[in-house]
C-alpha cells in the first residue's frame, strides 16, 4: 500500500441531517491524488448529499479535509479558490446566459485572463462543438450539450479535485461513451475525482476507487476492479444475475 | 398644445425618477426573488436626508459664496451614504436570515422595516447642531428653529412637512430676454419704473430678472409682471409685479425682461433627465459587461450553482442591496429639487410614489433593467396624462374640479391589475427569465 | 407547525345533526355579548367602554383576513378597503333609512328600528364586500405571494380613491324623501370628509355578539372541508391541487368569506361612533391588521383575536397611561387577572396539563401592560417623552422579530385550547415552548 499516491480528500465519519430525517450516517473514504473514485449507489442512497457535505452547501458533522486543511463549514465559493469544485446534479448551467458567459464564470475565480484562454483554448479541444456555440444561450442547448458545458466550465476554475455529480443523467447512450471518456481524459490530466454514479457499469470502468452506499451507509469499498468482481455488486447495481 | 408639452416634460422627469427607484426594486428582486417593500421607505429616507444634511451643511460649514450646487453635490453624496448604509444593514440584519424561509416570511419582514423606518421618520428631529449662524438654507424652513438662531438647533427629521432648499439651478432655459437697462424706482412692494420703454405682447407671461450689488456680491431676484396688458409701456411707468415679503430697495439695480416661454423647461427636470439617463447607461454596463454584473445574473438564476462558480454570494447581494438604495437616495434628491415640498416621512403620498416606482418595475418585467425604465415613464404618462386630461375633460363636462386628478392613482393600479392578469411577467418579460 | 397530515387526521369527521354542538357555541356568543354589555360599564368608564368597542372591530377584522392571509396563504393587504365598503354600505342604510323613515339621522327615539336598519345594513354591508373579494379573488388564481399582494394592495387603494370621489352627503330629509334613488344613485358619503353623522347604534352588546358571530363562523370554516382545502393550498399550491383540489374555487372562496366577515367588522365599525372616511380603506389600515394576524398566528383564530386584543390595549395604555396609572380599580382588577392566572397555571401543572404553561406567560400580560402604562407615565412627566410616538416602531420591530424567531406567528395554525391538555410525553419536543405568548 505504500506505493499508494498521498490523499487529497479525506472523509471520516460525516453525516448529515435533514431534520429528523438522516441523509448519510458517518459515511468515510479518502480520495488519493489522480485518482478517481466513484460513489455508487441507488436512488436516495446518499450520493449527492456526500457531494454537497463535502462542497459546504449542507451543514454537516465529522471532518472532511482537503490537501490536508479541514474544510468541514467551508463555504463552497472559498473552496473553488482553493481548487474543489463541484459540477453539479443536473448540470447546472446558468440557461439565462450565453455560453461564453457561462465558461467566463467557470474562470470566476481567476485573475490570470492568459492562462484562463489556454485553459478556454483545452475546453475547447475536448469539446469542439461548444466552441461553435459561443454566442448562443445555453438554455438553447441540447442535454448532451449542456453537460459539456458544465464540465468546461469546471475545468476553467483549474480544479485539483472535481466532484461530479450523475455526468451521464439523461444522456443518449453513445453521449454516455463520449462523456466517461472525456472524464477519463480530465483524469489523465492530472485531475483528481470524486465521481458520483447511478451508472455503475460505466463508473467502475473509468475509476480506481469505489465506494458503496446504501441508505446513508458506507457498504463496501475498495479497489474498482474488484468491486466489479464481486457478486454483491454485481447483482445489486450491474444487473448480472 | 401647451398643456400637452407641459405634461410631456414633466413626464419625462417623473417617468426618470420612477424609472430608478424601480431600478432598486429589479435589482434586488432579481437576486433575491423577493420584492423589497421597504424600498419606497429608502426613497423617503433619502429625501428626509436630503433635506436634514442640506440644513445641517448651510449651519455647520460657511457656504457663503460657495455655489449651491457644490452644497447639493455634498447633500447628495450624504443621502447616498445614509441610504446605501442603511440598505445594507437592513439585507444584513433582517433579510439574511430569511434566505431560505418562504417567501411570505420574507415579504411580512419586508413590510415590517417598512414600518420600521416609516415610524423611526416620524419621530421628532434630534438636537445635535451646534451654532448660532442663522444659515441661509434653513430660512426657507421658517419652522427650524436653527432659523431663529439659536445655540442648540434641531436637525429636523420629523412629523413636520418641510421645504426643500433648491440647490440645483432651476433656471428656465427657453426664455428669451428682450429689454435690460437700470430700474428707477422700486423695493419690490409690487411696482418698479423701468429706464427705457419696453413693448409687451399680449397673453404672454414676463419676469424681471433683477440684479444688485450686496456686500461686494451681486445677487439675483425674479419676479413676475402682472396687472399687465399687451402693448408699448412707456419709461417710467409704475409697472406691477408680484409682491415680495420682505421688500428690498431695487433703485439703481439692473435688470433684465424675460419673455417667459409658453412651455417652461427648467435645468433641473434637463439635470434629472441627463443623470438618471446617466445612472442607467451605468447600471446597465455593470449589470451585463462587468463580472459583478455576471456574478449577480448568475445568482439570479440559481444561487447554489452560482456559489459553486466561486461567487460569495452573500457580498454580492449585499453589493446589489447597496446599489439598489444609492439608486433610490440619487432619485430622492433629485425628486426634492424638483418637487421641494416634503410630507412628514409616514405620510401616504410617498408610500404612493414608492409603489408606482414598484408598479413601474413590475409592468416593465421585474427583474429586467430595461423593463423598470420602460415602466417608469408608461407609469408617469399614464398618470400624468391621464389625470391631467381626464381633469380637462371632466371639467369641460361640468363635473366638480379635482376629480381628474383624484384617479391618477386608479389608472395606475388599474393599470397594474391589467398587466397582471395579460401578461404576468410584466411587458418586458420573458419566460425564459433573462433577469438580473 | 403541525403538518398537513396531522391537521386532517386531528379534524372530527362527523357530520350528524348534534343540536347541542351547532347551538351551543351561538349561545355562548349570546351570553359573552350580554355578559361584556351588562358588566363591563360597571368595572371601566366611558372611555374604556369605547376602547372595548374599537378592540372588538379589530378582533372581527384580524380574525376575517386570517381566512385568506392565514388559512388560505393567500397574502392580502387591502382588507381595510374590504372593511371600507362594509362601513359604508351599512351606514348608508342606517343613515339613510332613518333619514327616510324617520325624517331625521340624529334622533333617540328611533333606537329599535335604528338598530333594525343597521342589522340589514350589516347583512348587504358583508354581501357587498364579499362581491368586492370576488373581483380581487379572481387576479388570485393567476398570481402568487408578493404579486397577489400588490395587487390587492392596488384593489385597497382604488377603493379609497373612489370613495374619496363620492358625492356630497344630504342632511335635509325632506329632499331624500322626495327622490331617495336619485340620491343614492349621486353615491352621498361625502367624499373625503368622511360619512357624518352615523348614529353608533353598535353598542358593546352588538359589537362583542358580532366578535363572537365572527369567531364561530371562522372556526366553523377553518375546520371544514373547505378550511382544510385552505391549509392545503397554503402548504403547497401544487400538492394540493394534484389531491383534486379545485384551486379557483378554493382560492376565490377564501377571499370572498375574508372579505364577508371583514364587510361585517366594517360595518360594525361604521356604528360605533366613528365618521367612517375613505383612510378607513387605505393600506395603511390593512397593515394594522396584518400585524395583528402575523403576530397572533397565520392560521390561529385565538391567537390573532388575542393579539388585536392586546395590541389595542397596549396602544390605549401608551397613548393614555394616566387612565390605568390613576385608577386604582384598573390596576387591581388587571392584577387580579394576573393572579388568577397565575393560580389557574400552577393548578394545572399539579394535575399534569401542559396548558400551564400558557397560563403562566399569559399571567405575565396584565402585568406587562401595567408596567408599560407606569413606564409611559414616567417618561411622560420626567422626561417629557411620548411613548404612543414610538408604538409603531415597536409594532414594527416585534413583527420583524417574530418572523426571524417564530415564522408561522407566535401560535401558528394552533388554537390556544389546543396547547391544553395532558403532558406529552418527555421525549417528544413540547408543542409549546415557554415565553412564547403575544406578550405586549
Amino acid at each position: 500500500m505504500s506505493d499508494q499516491p498521498p490523499v487529497i480528500l479525506s472523509v471520516r465519519d460525516v453525516s448529515v441531517r435533514y431534520g429528523a430525517i438522516r441523509a448519510i450516517n458517518n459515511v468515510s473514504f479518502d480520495v488519493r491524488q489522480g485518482q478517481i473514485l466513484t460513489l455508487i449507489g441507488a436512488n436516495g442512497a446518499g450520493k449527492t448529499t456526500t457531494l454537497r457535505a463535502i462542497s459546504g452547501m449542507v451543514r454537516a458533522s465529522g471532518q472532511v479535509r482537503f490537501k490536508d486543511q479541514p474544510i468541514t463549514g467551508v463555504r463552497p465559493d472559498l473552496l473553488v479558490r482553493r481548487g474543489l469544485c463541484h459540477c453539479p446534479e443536473g448540470r447546472g448551467i446558468f440557461a439565462n446566459m450565453t455560453v461564453q458567459e457561462n465558461l467566463d464564470l467557470g474562470a470566476f475565480t481567476r485573475t490570470d485572463a492568459d492562462e484562463v484562454e489556454k485553459d478556454k483554448a483545452r475546453v475547447f479541444e475536448l469539446f469542439p462543438r461548444i466552441k461553435e456555440r459561443l454566442k448562443q444561450n445555453a438554455g438553447t442547448l441540447s442535454g448532451g450539450e449542456q453537460q459539456m458545458l458544465a464540465i468546461g466550465r469546471a475545468l476553467l476554475a483549474r480544479p485539483v479535485l472535481l466532484l461530479m455529480d450523475e455526468p451521464s443523467l439523461g444522456l443518449a447512450p453513445q453521449l454516455v461513451q463520449t462523456i466517461f471518456r472525456i472524464i477519463r481524459e480530465i483524469n489523465q490530466a492530472g485531475v483528481s475525482i470524486l465521481l458520483v454514479e447511478q451508472n455503475a457499469h460505466m463508473a467502475l470502468r473509468v475509476a480506481h476507487h469505489a465506494v458503496v452506499l446504501e441508505t446513508g451507509s458506507v457498504r463496501m469499498s475498495g479497489p474498482a476492479a474488484d468491486l466489479a468482481a464481486s457478486d454483491e455488486v454485481r447483482k445489486a447495481y450491474l444487473g448480472h444475475g | 398644445m401647451a398643456t400637452f408639452f407641459d405634461t410631456l416634460i414633466a413626464t419625462i422627469a417623473l417617468g426618470s425618477l420612477y424609472a430608478l427607484v424601480a431600478l432598486g426594486y429589479t435589482l434586488v428582486y432579481g437576486v433575491l426573488k423577493f420584492i423589497n417593500f421597504a424600498h419606497s421607505d429608502i426613497f423617503v429616507l433619502g429625501a428626509w436626508t436630503s433635506f436634514t444634511s442640506a440644513v445641517a451643511v448651510t449651519t455647520l460649514l460657511d457656504t457663503q459664496g460657495v455655489p449651491p450646487w457644490w452644497v447639493g453635490a455634498l447633500v447628495l453624496m450624504l443621502a447616498v451614504l445614509v441610504c446605501a448604509t442603511t440598505g445594507y444593514l437592513i439585507e444584513r440584519l433582517a433579510y439574511r436570515p430569511l434566505r431560505k424561509a418562504p417567501r411570505l416570511n420574507v415579504l411580512i419582514t419586508a413590510i415590517g422595516v417598512s414600518l420600521l423606518l416609516q415610524n423611526v421618520g416620524q419621530l421628532p428631529g434630534y438636537p445635535v447642531v451646534r451654532d448660532n449662524v442663522p444659515p441661509a438654507a434653513a430660512t426657507a424652513d421658517a419652522s427650524a428653529p436653527a432659523a431663529q438662531g439659536q445655540t442648540l438647533a434641531t436637525l429636523p427629521f420629523g412629523p413636520t412637512p418641510r421645504s426643500m432648499p433648491q440647490l440645483l439651478p432651476n433656471a428656465v432655459l427657453n426664455d428669451s430676454a428682450v429689454a435690460s437697462g437700470t430700474i428707477t424706482a422700486g423695493s419690490g412692494r409690487g411696482q418698479v419704473r423701468l429706464d427705457q420703454p419696453i413693448e409687451i405682447l399680449p397673453d404672454r407671461q414676463y419676469a424681471l430678472v433683477v440684479t444688485r450689488t450686496v456686500d461686494g456680491e451681486p445677487r439675483t431676484t425674479t419676479f413676475r409682471l402682472v396687472g399687465i396688458e399687451g402693448g408699448r409701456i412707456e419709461a417710467g411707468t409704475d409697472i406691477g409685479t408680484q409682491p415680495r415679503r420682505d421688500p428690498i430697495d431695487f433703485e439703481n439695480a439692473t435688470y433684465r425682461l424675460v419673455l417667459s416661454p409658453v412651455v417652461a423647461l427648467r435645468l433641473i427636470d434637463v439635470l434629472i433627465v441627463v443623470s438618471s439617463i446617466a445612472l442607467m447607461i451605468v447600471l446597465q454596463y455593470v449589470v451585463f459587461h462587468t463580472r459583478l454584473g455576471s456574478a449577480m445574473r448568475a445568482l439570479s438564476f440559481n444561487t447554489e450553482t452560482a456559489a459553486l462558480m466561486g461567487i460569495n454570494v452573500n457580498r454580492v447581494i449585499s453589493i446589489t442591496f447597496v446599489m439598489g438604495t444609492a439608486l433610490a437616495a440619487a432619485a430622492a434628491f433629485l425628486y426634492t429639487q424638483k418637487y421641494t415640498s416634503l410630507s412628514q416621512p409616514a405620510s401616504a403620498v410617498w408610500v404612493l410614489l414608492g409603489l408606482k416606482a414598484f408598479v413601474a418595475a413590475v409592468v416593465g418585467g421585474i427583474g429586467n433593467v430595461r423593463g423598470a425604465v420602460l415602466g417608469g415613464f408608461l407609469i408617469a404618462g399614464l398618470e400624468l396624462f391621464g389625470s391631467t386630461y381626464s381633469e380637462v375633460l371632466i371639467t369641460a363636462a361640468g363635473g366638480s374640479s379635482g376629480i381628474g386628478t383624484a384617479l391618477r392613482d386608479i389608472y395606475v393600479f388599474g393599470l397594474l391589475i391589467l398587466v397582471l392578469l395579460v401578461r404576468p411577467a410584466g411587458i418586458l418579460g420573458t419566460v425564459t427569465r433573462e433577469k438580473v | 407547525m403541525k403538518n398537513l397530515a396531522q391537521n386532517i387526521a386531528d379534524v372530527p369527521r362527523s357530520v350528524a345533526f348534534r343540536p347541542a354542538t351547532i347551538l351551543v357555541p351561538w349561545l355562548a356568543c349570546l351570553a359573552v355579548a350580554l355578559g361584556v354589555h351588562h358588566y363591563l360599564p360597571m368595572i371601566v368608564d366611558e372611555y374604556w367602554v369605547n376602547v372595548f368597542r374599537r378592540m372588538g372591530v379589530f378582533v372581527m377584522a384580524a380574525v376575517s383576513l386570517n381566512v385568506v392571509n392565514g388559512f388560505a396563504g393567500q397574502f392580502s393587504m387591502g382588507h381595510a378597503g374590504f372593511m371600507a365598503i362594509g362601513a359604508y354600505v351599512a351606514a348608508g342604510f342606517s343613515y339613510y333609512g332613518s333619514l327616510y323613515f324617520r325624517g331625521e339621522a340624529n334622533v333617540d327615539d328611533f333606537m329599535i328600528q335604528g338598530t333594525l336598519l343597521m342589522l340589514v345594513g350589516i347583512v348587504a354591508g358583508a354581501f357587498a364586500a364579499a362581491g368586492a373579494g370576488y373581483l380581487v379573488g379572481l387576479p388570485s388564481l393567476r398570481l402568487r405571494g408578493d404579486y397577489l399582494a400588490i395587487v390587492t394592495l392596488g384593489f385597497g387603494e382604488i377603493i379609497r380613491v373612489t370613495l374619496e370621489l363620492t358625492g356630497k352627503q344630504v342632511y335635509d330629509a325632506k329632499a331624500f324623501q322626495d327622490a331617495p334613488l336619485s340620491t343614492l344613485a349621486t353615491l352621498p358619503f361625502n367624499g373625503s370628509t368622511g360619512f357624518e353623522r352615523v348614529l353608533p347604534y353598535a353598542n358593546l352588546f352588538w359589537v362583542w355578539l358580532f366578535v363572537g358571530v365572527v369567531c364561530v363562523v371562522a372556526y366553523r370554516i377553518k375546520n371544514s372541508s373547505a378550511g382544510r382545502a385552505f391549509l392545503s393550498i397554503r402548504e403547497d399550491e401544487i400538492a394540493a391541487r394534484s389531491m383534486g383540489i379545485d384551486l379557483t374555487k378554493y382560492k376565490v372562496r377564501a377571499f370572498v368569506l375574508a372579505a364577508f366577515l371583514g364587510g361585517v367588522a366594517g360595518a360594525i365599525y361604521a356604528h360605533t361612533g366613528v365618521n367612517p372616511s375613505p383612510t378607513d380603506a387605505g393600506f395603511q389600515r390593512s397593515f394594522d391588521i396584518i400585524i395583528f394576524v402575523v403576530l397572533g398566528g397565520l392560521g390561529s383564530l385565538s391567537g390573532t383575536a388575542i393579539a388585536a386584543t392586546l395590541l389595542t390595549g397596549l396602544s390605549e395604555v401608551l397613548r393614555g397611561p394616566e387612565s390605568i396609572v390613576n385608577s386604582p380599580a384598573g390596576v387591581w382588577s388587571l392584577a387580579g387577572i394576573a393572579l388568577a392566572l397565575a393560580v389557574g397555571s400552577a393548578l394545572l401543572k399539579a394535575v399534569g396539563n401542559r396548558g400551564w404553561r400558557v397560563l403562566a406567560v399569559a399571567s405575565v400580560a396584565p402585568v406587562l401592560l401595567v408596567c408599560f402604562a407606569y413606564l409611559a407615565q414616567w417618561l411622560a412627566t420626567a422626561w417629557g417623552v411620548k411613548l404612543s410616538d414610538y408604538r409603531m416602531i415597536l409594532y414594527a420591530l416585534l413583527l420583524i422579530l417574530v418572523m426571524l424567531l417564530r415564522p408561522n406567528g407566535l401560535l401558528g395554525v394552533r388554537e390556544v385550547w389546543e396547547l391544553f391538555g395532558p403532558e406529552k410525553p418527555a421525549r417528544r419536543p413540547g408543542a409549546v415552548g415557554p415565553g412564547k405568548e403575544p406578550a405586549p
